[in-house]
């Protein structure tokens, strides 16, 4: 792997590190919709996973097209993040998984966010795991560089 | 805190608010020292601007954009100017100037004033930075006082002060400026005083011109200069110059003058004087406690000091990078219009002249140790000019800044390089190239038979029209392979003209470009928005302006062609190396001759920089690149990586330009180019010039496109923003 491919790597990686937050895209009947998800990613950065209650409307929307968006960014709310911020949109596709054969995923899950052990618990949460296929790392405004992800 | 304050309340303000400078003339007046009327607008009302009207963030972005670290000086000259514009064009709000207004018409009324910076820090005692930020002589009346207060501010982030940011601590958060205003004295005479001479310990320094000290600090005028004993103040020794002018004010800024015959025999200072100018500076030097350095003028025999700052190391020459050097770019407009009359008619002249010879010489008929000899003496030839280049040729450009800077401040345009508009079509020699291209491309598209011929390698008879133009092209502008400065040579003959030609030829004519701007009307406004006295140095400033846009394409022209005639040299040379009936002993004594010694530069293989694909792997591509906008327009094509000179010769019409610059030589291709991209930054680059001549979409300052963009990828480039995208898959 090059440099510059391990660097923009590690970027992401240190953003989603740091960010709790991602903005959930979904799409049912042509609108689109958006939420914002707690979540977690592998070390690969291949994998994605977030809880949901199955009632909302972004599981719903995800269970009729599986083809999602997030985006995470670290912006502060200040004049300078406009080209301090970094940003990073991801494509893929969802999947709800069984949290009891998944457990490896789920603790991985709930190390990075320990507050919704008991939200995981209940049996009509759902968690689910988004396959990535690219991401879209912008900074200083406006520079974008694409990465296409490794299954 | 009232927003012009009186000299006698600046000490009690203190230094934080009214700057080094002002607190330094509130000293020396606080101990019965004559200096001018002064009043000082503090730090709070530049604050308190930046913040109500929001420029502050306009300004974070501006220098956020792209980091400073990777600018090239043009692009930070760029910066400068766009900030110095959102200054211009961004009014006081209206409670602050207001009262600004009501005390500056209270406390200067219309008597001409100098507005001088005095940043905080600006002339402390370990460092001096003098000459970063802007002062500006024999301004009157309220509302161009308060407009020159803007500028002084803007100059906070001037291309100079943005250079030194690390040093002088600049920083957008916490940076502020005071303004000095002060009654212009009418000075008989002036100058500056060093209590101690940076060349010698025991010594003291005056220097002397008649008139205002401008002159003297732009180095427009040669001063006499005085060297004293610095404990007796004994003369020492004096240098007297060729006193010819002075500089006085005008009805606005500074006109020169020539002096009476008995001025310009007589040196400006008496004895007295300069015991009296020796006197007062040891007494500032007791009261700073440091030696200075002063700015003092004489009128009616009355010496008055402009400012003293510590004498210091300057913070300039400590430094061991260009950037002092890029300093010394920055002419006054009497120095240009010397630079200009140098250049267009004792340069020019003699580089064409110098051209033509070599191009006259017939090289075939030397022996081998004539040729050894004559290909040594064109690369001294060459080398001189490379020489001129740099010291004439490369300052006369800031003519075009110089003006710029002109018609941003006398117009406020919104945008601050609507001036770019009056500088174009000034009859580029590269434009003149580019027109014979098209129309031995005419020629070919309108004779189907030598279109057949030139397709098949035949070259049509040396008496058809077609030949006859070629060889007058090839006569004037060489065979377009050759690079200035990069090195590499011309090894690829009229063919490669040939092949450059048909792919012109294949390519429908182009309407001329049109940007819908009346530029006469621009031109009328900004002469009209001078005052009618100076609207002849507008005009003098615009025409200056236009032949630095030409001679800065120009110049690379003829030195292109002084190149090529070193480069015929060497090719003859090469020939007869290879050449069977060349003997053993020509053979030795022509390897004898540094550029046949050495094997002719393989680009392809030395020089070619591998787009670095193979290591960045397939799956990690750029999307979007940003640059800065250097030509309006949106364009897609596939993308031409320029490595070597020999690539160009492969551009297809509707391919994208991408290189990391290109000199005027390089720049025939251009007509064929849907966009152009450029890794050199700054507005004013040849590609960018050439670009805007075409009315092509343009883009500089692409920091690593050409790593990030492969040949044939489809980009567009949007020359209003400054983005380039890279087609990838749909999602």
């Amino acid at each position: 792997m090059s440099d510059d491919t391990q660097q923009i790597l590690k970027n992401i990686a240190q953003l989603f590190e740091s960010q709790s937050f991602a903005v959930l895209s979904t799409q049912k009947n042509d609108q689109p919709y958006s939420s914002l998800v707690a979540f977690a990613v592998n070390p690969d950065l291949n994998y994605f996973y977030f809880l949901t209650p199955n009632t909302t409307r972004k599981y719903d929307n995800l269970k009729t097209n599986p083809k999602v968006c997030i985006l995470v960014n670290d912006s502060r709310n200040q004049a300078d993040d406009v080209y301090n911020a970094v940003s990073v949109t991801g494509t893929g596709v969802a999947q709800i998984i069984d949290k009891s054969i998944e457990q490896k995923a789920l603790d991985l899950y709930l190390k990075k966010n320990p507050n919704l052990k008991e939200f995981s618990k209940a049996p009509t949460t759902a968690f689910v795991r988004i396959s990535m296929k690219r991401y879209f790392m912008v900074n200083r405004f406006q520079n974008v560089v694409e990465v296409k992800v490794k299954q | 805190m009232k927003p012009l304050l009186n000299i006698d309340e600046c000490l009690n303000a203190g230094k934080d608010q009214v700057g080094g400078k002002t607190y330094c003339i509130a000293k020396i007046y606080s101990h019965g020292i004559r200096v001018p009327k002064s009043f000082c607008v503090p730090c709070k009302i530049y604050d308190d601007y930046l913040d109500q009207s929001r420029l502050k963030e306009r300004i974070f972005f501006e220098i956020n954009r792209k980091s400073l670290e990777q600018m090239r000086w043009e692009e930070i000259w760029d910066t400068s100017l766009r900030i110095r514009n959102y200054f211009l064009i961004t009014p006081i709000p209206e409670k602050i100037e207001k009262e600004l207004a009501g005390l500056i018409d209270k406390y200067c009324g219309n008597t001409p004033v100098a507005v001088r910076s005095s940043a905080p820090g600006e002339d402390s005692a370990s460092n001096s930075f003098a000459g970063l930020h802007d002062s500006f002589l024999n301004v009157s009346g309220t509302s161009e006082i308060i407009k020159h207060i803007k500028l002084v501010w803007a100059s906070l982030y001037s291309d100079a002060a943005l250079l030194y940011r690390k040093e002088l601590g600049l920083d957008i958060q916490t940076s502020r400026m005071a303004v000095v205003i002060q009654e212009l004295v009418a000075s008989d005479k002036s100058g500056i005083f060093f209590g101690l001479n940076p060349s010698g310990s025991n010594e003291s320094v005056i220097e002397s011109v008649y008139g205002l000290n401008q002159a003297l600090v732009d180095g427009d005028i040669e001063p006499d200069r005085w060297i004293l004993s610095r404990s007796t103040g004994k003369l020492i020794r004096h240098t007297d110059p060729v006193r010819k002018r002075y500089a006085a004010p005008g009805k606005t800024g500074i006109v020169f003058q020539e002096l009476k015959d008995h001025e310009a025999k007589t040196p400006p200072l008496n004895h007295d004087e300069i015991h009296q100018i020796w006197k007062t500076g040891n007494r500032l030097e007791q009261i700073f406690g440091k030696p200075q350095d002063v700015e003092w003028t004489i009128t009616n025999g009355e010496l008055t000091i402009l400012q003293a700052r510590p004498i210091t190391s300057t913070g300039f020459t400590e430094t061991d990078d260009k950037r002092s050097w890029y300093l010394t770019l920055h002419r006054s407009y009497e120095n240009l219009k010397k630079l200009y009359d140098k250049i267009e008619h004792h340069l020019i002249p003699k580089m064409i002249s110098e051209a033509d010879k070599l191009k006259q010489q017939d090289l075939e008929i030397l022996s081998a140790q004539s040729l050894c000899s004559e290909i040594e003496r064109r690369q001294k030839i060459y080398d001189h000019w490379v020489k001129i280049y740099w010291a004439d040729f490369i300052p006369f450009a800031h003519g075009i800044r110089l003006f710029g800077q002109v018609y941003n401040d006398a117009v406020a345009p919104e945008d601050p390089y609507e001036f770019m508009n009056l500088l174009e079509n000034t009859g580029l020699k590269s434009m003149e190239r580019n027109s014979l291209i098209e129309k031995l491309a005419q020629m070919i598209r309108n004779d189907k038979a030598l279109k057949t011929e030139l397709e098949n390698e035949r070259m049509p008879d040396p008496s058809h029209p077609f030949r006859v133009l070629l060889d007058s092209f090839v006569d004037q502008f060489g065979d377009l392979s050759c690079t200035t400065g990069s090195g590499s040579e011309c090894d690829y003959g009229k063919n490669a003209v040939i092949h450059l030609l048909l792919e012109f030829a294949g390519r429908p004519i182009k309407a001329g470009k049109s940007n819908g701007i009346d530029t006469a009307q621009l031109k009328d406004r900004y002469i009209k928005s001078f005052p009618v006295d100076r609207r002849d140095f507008a005009k003098e400033v615009l025409s200056l302006g236009r032949e630095s846009y030409r001679l800065r394409d120009d110049d690379n022209i003829h030195l292109g062609r002084i190149e090529a005639g070193l480069f015929e040299a060497v090719r003859e040379g090469r020939r007869r190396l290879i050449h069977p009936n060349t003997t053993k002993d020509d053979v030795k004594i022509l390897l004898k001759a540094p550029a046949l010694s050495l094997e002719p530069k393989d680009q392809s293989r030395e020089e070619k920089v591998s787009p670095d694909k193979t290591a960045i792997e397939k799956w990690i591509s750029s999307r979007q690149i940003v640059g800065h906008p250097a030509g309006p327009g949106i364009s897609s094509g596939l993308a031409r990586l320029i490595q070597t000179p020999s690539d160009l010769l492969s551009f297809k019409q509707g391919e994208v330009l991408v290189c990391q610059g290109v000199d005027p030589n390089m720049t025939f291709v251009v007509p064929l180019a849907a966009a152009v991209v450029e890794e050199r930054g700054g507005m004013l680059i040849h590609g960018a010039i050439i670009a805007r001549e075409y009315g092509l979409p343009c883009i500089t300052g692409a920091s690593n496109a050409m790593k990030l963009i492969e040949n044939g990828n489809q980009i567009t480039v949007d020359g209003y923003l400054g983005i380039i995208t890279c087609h990838t898959e749909d999602l």
